[in-house]
């Protein structure tokens, strides 16, 4: 006989995998394009062609079909550049991404969980650090280091590692007052083993949300240091150079300005919701 | 004087949208005027949905089927909902369950108080205020002025209590729905709040609902009684009744298995399965026939 | 040589334990002390169910997690089978902590939300070098009287009522000689409050558990201990086997705590 149930949490229904779906599958065609970049590329994304500047993309009138999203005012390859600055993206985006998450929640797990001494420590040393305006923070860093990549993940990790401690020492200090917890070091489990073992799995939906949001932000801090001419020093292109560069001719050739643009703007969204996705698909707790 | 019951529940029948899965079961309830119901079942057997769809706070997940909800002879169902509001807050009120969540932590206990009598009733703050004052007074808590500019945080599980207990009678209202108020306190005072909530029941004449799972306090407090399992309403009875002789055999071993201290073998005994498969099989029963007239 | 087994298996002398209080911490200098526990002194017999009883705020919790050392007393002693674990470190209580084991009281906070309950019973077991975990934990919920198939779901796919026994399951898995119960029935109903305290009779037989069961109510108590503490403000104002309390409370706090309990019965004279 069926269970008689008046307990209407239990039966709501969770619309699962479209967000998954959707934001995995534009960040799998970003990995895939930036990884084989140098096959899929008609041309070199630094040649110049001065004579064919300005060409629009396809089904417009006067479009090439050899340089299929146009060429920009110096006549390289929009496509191709795309796809490059799609790989400077990708590897600002996971390393400065994971980078920041590891540093900041663990600090942020010790600081919750131990309390005492190192709580007091980390604390401290977190409210100090945000204390710094972060955009001088960076510009400061890049000029001292010098630009790069490097200096960008860096400036990144410097930034924001803050960001995840705060909110992982909160919730390792929510999680630290279960009876679960207690019922732990009952059993005879070391402090760390503790921390490991019952602590990190309970705050780890909350730090794979904010990993992806972290890596959202990362594209964007390296468009905005590539748009400032403070990124990587190189002739590279860069999606944040493309869109500067794009915007003095934004009226002869919009579409310089407008793919990469569009680029940046799916790839953040796909990474803000790739977390929620993640976590609607994989947490037990929300099954 | 009337007869008509204050509060009454008419074939109420509640289900989860779109699964449709029955929640209460055509519930009829009767609520004479100063009186005070009792409200007993199980966990999850439906009786704070019962409250809340009384009080229009069901969940958007909870559909009402069919069935009246009368108090003082007017169907709230048929009210449109800002009308319904005005209603339900000026003849009801709440004594929660929780006093720790209860009260929002941010605020003064003065404000929390007030508030009701100045945005319903549309009183100006100073005459609030002095209302309060009295009804920190009724409640029997020293130094009101004290209270009134404290915060929560600053008070006792008991003290909180009693500060519901006061919120709850400032607008002297007509119906008092208790969802299970002493559930999360001591027993040394939670009898003082079973006796401080009997007084004021008095005083007031206000009517009560009075939800809960223990029998032993329903026996101290309450003139009449609905056993509910599973959203349907087994067995309803006066006081006297009940306790004497219960008529239906799940109320017999719900009574039999609550904990008697003066019984030198302690009474250790589950509700029997049978009695728990009779029941279920009425509750089959009933969704089946209601299945069969759709 | 150790001693030959006695049939004391938790003797506590003049137990005090204080806490800081953090929130009156003045700038330089320690913060005054909370005084939960003062001066306590029972002894729990093997094989024996011993009952705690006092309202919030008489310690009854602080004492419990004193006994298992979730909390270190700041004075007196706690021995238990013998050897002095007042003052030990994690270190050299580990291994001691197979043999005395706690259940919870709220069911939801206490079970790991994120790991099967089969994870959840096993778990204890593998930090005590047992092998066969899985066979142990299935055990374990047989004598619970849950379903096998249960150790693959999670907490919050079970009722209150489950989730409390398979936190005694987790407590029994290891056959520890003692256990702690604080507060197990609280948060249920009448019918699964009566499920787990039968359950927990039948246990205490057939494994020779040594219990110390703690609660604020006393109606609960009756059938299942055999002496009886009664805690107020941190010191023990009545110490007596089951019986004589109910028939002969000498305390006025136990007098008290009698008389407020609501029978369900008309007759009893309780306003």
């Amino acid at each position: 006989m069926a269970e008689v149930t008046t307990d209407a949490r239990g039966l709501v229904k969770r619309r699962l995998g479209l967000r998954l779906w959707l934001s995995g599958g534009w960040l799998l065609i970003l990995t895939l394009a930036a990884v084989f970049a140098p096959l899929l590329s008609p041309h070199d994304p630094l040649s110049q062609d001065l004579l064919g500047g300005r060409i629009p993309p396809m089904f417009f009138h006067g479009a090439d079909p050899a340089y299929p999203l146009g060429t920009d005012s110096l006549g390289r390859d929009v496509l191709a550049r795309l796809l490059y600055g799609g790989r400077i993206a990708l590897i600002v985006a996971l390393v400065a991404g994971l980078a920041t998450c590891v540093i900041g929640s663990t600090l942020g797990l010790i600081a919750g969980y131990f309390r005492g001494w190192p709580d007091m420590v980390i604390s401290r040393l977190i409210d100090i650090w945000m204390a710094f305006p972060p955009v001088l923070f960076a510009i400061l860093l890049i000029a001292v280091i010098g630009p790069g990549l490097t200096s960008i993940i860096l400036a990144i990790v410097v930034i924001d590692w803050t960001r995840f401690a705060r909110v992982v020492r909160a919730e390792a200090m929510a999680q630290g007052a279960m009876d679960y917890v207690a019922s732990a070091q009952v059993a005879g489990r070391t402090r760390v083993g503790t921390m490991l073992a019952e602590i990190l799995p309970n705050v780890l939906p909350t730090v794979i949300a904010l990993l992806t949001l972290e890596m959202g932000i990362a594209v964007i801090v390296e468009a905005i240091l590539s748009f400032v001419n403070l990124s990587i020093s190189t002739d590279d292109p860069t999606w944040g150079g493309m869109i500067s560069e794009g915007r003095t001719s934004v009226y002869q050739a919009w579409w310089v300005l407008v793919f990469p643009l569009v680029c940046l703007f799916l790839t953040v969204l796909s990474f803000s919701q790739l977390g929620e996705g993640l976590k609607d698909r994989f947490d037990p707790v929300l099954r | 004087m009337t007869d008509r019951p204050f509060l009454d529940i008419e074939h109420l029948t509640a289900r989860l949208k779109g699964s449709g899965t029955p929640l209460l079961r055509s519930v009829d309830l009767a609520v004479p005027a100063g009186s005070v119901h009792g409200l007993v079942g199980e966990s999850g057997a439906g009786k704070s949905m019962i409250g809340k769809a009384i009080l229009g706070i069901l969940p958007r997940s909870v559909e009402v089927a069919t069935g009246a909800i009368r108090l003082d002879g007017t169907d709230l169902q048929s009210l449109p909902s800002a009308e319904r509001r005005t209603r339900v807050g000026a003849l009801t009120a709440l004594i929660p369950q929780d006093p720790l969540t209860a009260l929002n932590p941010s605020r003064r206990i003065g404000p929390q108080i007030t508030d009701r009598l100045v945005d319903i009733l549309r009183w100006d703050r100073a005459r609030a205020t002095d209302r309060a004052r009295q009804l920190l007074d009724e409640v029997q808590l020293p130094d009101p002025d004290r209270i009134l500019r404290s915060y929560p945080h600053e008070l006792s599980g008991g003290q909180r209590q009693r500060i519901l207990i006061a919120a709850a009678f400032a607008a002297e209202p007509r119906l008092i729905i208790a969802d299970e108020p002493t559930t999360a306190l001591d027993v040394t005072v939670q009898k003082q709040i079973l006796r401080l909530i009997r007084e004021m029941q008095e005083r007031h004449g206000t009517a009560m609902l009075f939800v809960t799972h223990d029998l032993g306090v329903v026996s101290k407090v309450c003139q009449s009684l609905s056993v509910l399992y599973a959203g349907k309403i087994v067995e309803s009875a006066r006081v006297e009744d009940f306790f004497r002789a219960p008529a239906h055999a799940y109320s017999r071993a719900l009574l039999a298995a609550s904990p008697r201290y003066t019984d030198p073998d302690g009474s250790l005994m589950p509700v029997p399965e049978e009695v728990m498969q009779a029941v279920r099989a009425e509750v089959a029963a009933f969704d089946e026939g209601r299945a069969a007239n759709v | 040589m150790s001693n030959p087994p006695s049939d004391v298996l938790y003797e506590v002398e003049h137990l005090h334990l204080s806490l800081p209080d953090l929130t009156r911490k003045p700038l330089l200098g320690p913060a005054p002390r909370i005084h939960i526990l003062n001066d306590l002194s029972f002894k729990i017999r093997r094989g024996e169910v011993m009952g705690i009883v006092g309202g919030s705020g008489s310690g009854k919790s602080t004492l419990g997690r004193a006994l298992v050392r979730l909390l270190e007393p700041t004075g007196g002693h706690v021995r238990f089978d013998g050897t002095d674990i007042t003052h030990l470190g994690e270190g050299e209580l580990r291994p001691l902590r197979r043999r005395f084991q706690m259940i919870f009281q709220d069911p939801m906070s206490s079970l790991n939300p994120r790991r099967t309950v089969g994870a959840i019973i096993e778990a204890p077991l593998g930090l005590h070098g047992f092998d066969d975990l899985a066979k142990r934990a299935a055990e374990a919920l047989d004598q619970v009287g849950l379903p096998r198939a249960f150790a693959r779901r999670y907490p919050h796919e079970l009722s209150g009522g489950q989730r409390q026994r398979v936190g005694i399951a987790r407590a029994i898995a290891m056959r520890p000689d003692f256990i702690l119960a604080d507060e197990i029935v609280s948060g249920l109903d009448v019918s699964s409050q009566a499920q787990v305290l039968n359950l927990l009779e039948g246990l205490v037989k057939d494994l020779g558990l040594t219990l110390a069961f703690i609660s604020h109510d006393l109606s609960v108590i009756r059938r299942l201990c055999q002496r009886i503490l009664v805690l107020h403000r941190g010191v023990i104002v009545e110490e007596a086997r089951s019986d004589q309390l109910f028939a002969a409370p000498q305390a006025d706090y136990t007098k008290e705590l009698l008389a407020a309990i609501p029978l369900p019965d008309l007759d009893q004279v309780w306003a």
